[in-house]
Formats: C-alpha cells, structure tokens, sequence
C-alpha cells in the first residue's frame, strides 16, 4: 500500500535537491554589488513611508474561514460521491442534500452579512 | 527491480515535467508575438528556441539582491516551497494506460494512488499558496504582502471550486483514482460519440476550467502580478534564481493543471486503437495536453484582466451556486 508513495517521495526529494541547488548555485555565481540604496525595499524609487507590514483587510480572514468550510464539505462530500452511483442512490442524495442545505445556511447568512462584499 | 522501475518512472517524469518548462515559456512567448504581430525570441537557436536555456543561464548569474528588513529564512524558503508542489503533483497523473508495461511493469503513470488519487493533486497543489503567503510577508515590501494578500485569497476561494467542480466526475466514474476515471471514459456514449467527461459533465467541465486558470494566476485571473497596480505582486523583491523559481512553479503549474483537465475530462491517455498498441496512449496524452497549453496561452493573448472584486464576486457568488446544482443534478441522475 505505501509503497506506491515511493516514487512520490522520490519526486519530493528530487524537487527539494533541485530548489536548494539552484538557489545555493546562483548565490554562488551572482555577483555582489549591494549598497544600501538597492537593497531598500522597492517603492518605485522614493523613499519607503512606513512599515511594510500593513495591517490589511479584515475581508481576507473571513473569505480564508469560509474557505475551510467549504472545502472541508468538499472534503466530506469526495466518499459520498465515490459511493453514490453504485449503493447510495436516494437515500445518499437526500443526505448530502440535507447536509449541503445546512451549510448553504450559512453561506446565505455571510451573504447577507456582506462578508464577500469587495468594493 | 520492482523499486528500479519506479524510481525510474519518477525520474524521467522528473526530468520531463521540469524540462519542458522552458519549451512553454517559449511556446507562450513565439504565440503572444504571433498573436500580436511581433516576430518573438528569434536568435537563440532555431526559430529561437534555447532562448529560455539562456535565460535560465542568464538568471543564475544575476545579482542576488537581498533586501534589508527582510525576514532572512523565509524569504529563501519560499521560493522552494512554491516550486516543490508544482514538480511532484505530476506524479499521480496516468500518461499512459495500465495496458503500457515495461519488463512486466506498468509505466503509463508514476503513482496510482487508489485510494486518494485526485485528493493527492488538490492536496498538493494548495500547499503552493504556502510559498506565495510567505514570500509576500517575509519581503518587507508593501506591494509583495498586498500581492501575497489578494493571490492567497484567490487561489483558496478558487481551490473549493476545482474541488466541488470535479464531483460530477467523481459520481459517475465511482473512483477517486485517476487510473479509473479515464478507464471509465472508455464506453461511448450511444456507441459513437467518445465517453469522455467533457460531454457529460460539460458545466463541470467549464467551472474547472475556469477555477484552474485562477490557480494558475494565468490571465484573466492574474491578479497576483497586476503590473499597473502591484508591481510584481509577491515577487517584487525577489531576484536572481529565485525569481525564476516562481517564474517555473507558475508554468509547471500551467502544465499540470493541463494533465489533469486532459485526464478528468477529456479522456486521457484514451484514443482510437490504444487498446492494440499501449504506447499510442502517451501521444495522445500529449497532444491533448498541449493543445490544453495552447488553449491557455491563446486565451492570455485574448482576454483583459478582471477586477478584483468581480474575480471575488464571480467565483462565490456564481461559480459556487453553479458548481452545488452541477453536483446534485448529477447525483440526481445516477440515483434515478
């Protein structure tokens, strides 16, 4: 059973070898002029205002929440979908339906809320 | 021997799938100059095709620029962390069938995760948001976190879609294995027609399609890197190789996404008389996902650029609706 992870781990180390590599090679070969001018952050060349960790949109939160709980459904409807065909049938459409609905609940309540409101 | 030939597969996709990064960089550049009248790279080899060898040659010799107030090690991390999920995604995609053997052994894939198979691609290729966030925070740079921002956004909102636009498929093959959803597509429909997905799961199809060009950060969804408004977006300080890092995740990722479309939807490694001759199965592998790359480049020679509220709008306010009817018409139809 695990085994057919080999080749994937194999393809993971290969990757990790690759990215460190090309990374350790080209700071090998680059050549080094930094002055404190060029490695100031860029702000399209005047002088930076502040610090670069802004404090952002609260929005961004609430779509990476309702992220998780849309794809934790997905995650939960993936063996209802496997099995739905072949032994589920009605009863297994009127329970994803009930499941989903609930969840559509809550996805009405953020839409009324504003949560994906970007303007 | 067993263990030979898989690291084998491995290998040799790990070499091609990385290899022919700089041939779609060139195709995307040799199409957008043709689509805008231009001649494109010309002078690097025939019709100028090693032009990004030289680029890569090029990167690797340019200043590593390391800017001040950066948080040090995550700022080298994540240039790793975004391309490491695009090389081994490919793993779990079938380029050929299970009929394809060598010395007794099937190669048509690298892996056949039964189990998990299209969990394993979603799975992994959300963990690329990981080197995109950390790359916009660790810059110091107010462009990069807003980029890092507004891409991670993008990509979760849109990962839900891939993962709820694909269950039409996945209640019609029975089977998260990537093996089987193509074997399913084998029986024609009405005998004639090709018993590919893209027929019968044509909105599916559509809201993948479109979900995957926004995890791709390909235009219209390439908002991450809106030039006129964030410079560059997350890599806006990066330089260097590590530049180009996220440069070949980006079209890796391209590629892999085609793989997959091809095997969800238009049958893979299927095609006239692959069950005499297995090896056929790779061309015609091949030939779908390149013209699926084709299809992706011509489509940025094509359209402008969304907002970003409209991008927000439209993936949860349409997309999502759309993407819950497709699977419970589905559901509806094989329960009947």
């Amino acid at each position: 059973m695990l085994k057919e992870y080999f080749p994937i781990l194999l393809m993971l180390v290969l990757a990790i070898g690759f990215g460190v590599t090309m990374i350790f090679l080209s700071s090998l070969a680059g050549r080094k002029t930094a002055t404190a001018t060029k490695t100031a952050p860029y702000e399209c060349g005047s002088l930076p205002v502040g610090s670069a960790r802004l404090r952002f949109d609260v929005k961004f939160y609430v779509v990476a929440i309702l992220f998780i709980l849309f794809d934790v459904e997905a995650v939960l409807l993936w063996p209802w979908a496997v099995l739905q065909a072949q032994q589920l049938k009605l009863t297994g459409l009127v329970e994803a339906a009930v499941f989903v609905g609930i969840l559509l609940l809550g996805y009405l309540y953020a839409l009324r809320k504003g949560a994906l409101e970007w303007e | 021997m067993e263990y030979v030939v898989m690291a084998a597969k491995a290998v040799v996709v790990f070499a091609l799938v990385s290899g022919s990064m700089p041939f779609i960089v060139w195709a995307e550049r040799k199409v957008m100059a043709d689509a805008q009248a231009r001649i494109g790279p010309n002078r690097v080899g025939p019709f100028g095709i090693l032009q990004s060898f030289a680029d890569a040659l090029k990167l690797i010799f340019k200043e590593d620029v390391v800017p001040t107030g950066i948080d040090k090690r995550i700022f080298y991390l994540a240039p790793i962390l975004s391309i490491i999920p695009a090389l081994i995604t490919f793993a779990v995609v079938p380029y050929g069938g299970p009929d394809l053997k060598l010395f007794g052994y099937p190669v048509g894939y690298v892996a056949d995760l039964k189990d998990v198979g299209i969990l394993y691609v979603f799975a992994v290729t959300t963990l690329g948001v990981y080197g995109i966030v950390l790359a916009g925070w660790a810059s110091n740079n107010k462009y990069s976190l807003m980029g890092a921002l507004r891409s991670s956004a993008q990509m979760i909102s849109y990962e839900i879609l891939l993962g709820l636009s694909i269950m039409g498929v996945v209640i019609g093959s029975g089977s998260l294995s990537l093996v089987e959803i193509v074997q399913a597509q084998a029986t024609p429909y009405f005998g004639v027609i090709p018993g590919i997905w893209l027929f019968a799961q044509p909105l599916g199809f559509l809201i993948f399609l479109i979900a995957s060009l926004a995890e791709a950060n390909r235009v219209p969804f390439d908002l991450p890197e809106a030039e006129s408004e964030l410079v560059a977006g997350f890599h806006t300080e990066y330089s260097s190789f590590k530049f180009a890092m996220f440069f070949m995740a980006e079209y890796i990722n391209l590629l892999t996404l085609s793989g997959v479309i091809t095997t969800l939807f238009l049958g893979g490694w299927l095609g006239p008389g692959v069950d005499r001759f297995p090896i056929l199965g790779v061309l015609y592998f091949s030939v779908k996902t390149v013209a699926l790359v084709y299809f992706f480049i011509w489509l940025r020679a094509t359209l402008p650029r969304l907002r970003y509220d409209q991008l927000m709008r439209f993936a949860w306010k349409v997309m999502l609706p759309a993407a819950l009817i497709n699977i419970f018409i589905t559901a509806y139809w094989v329960a009947r």
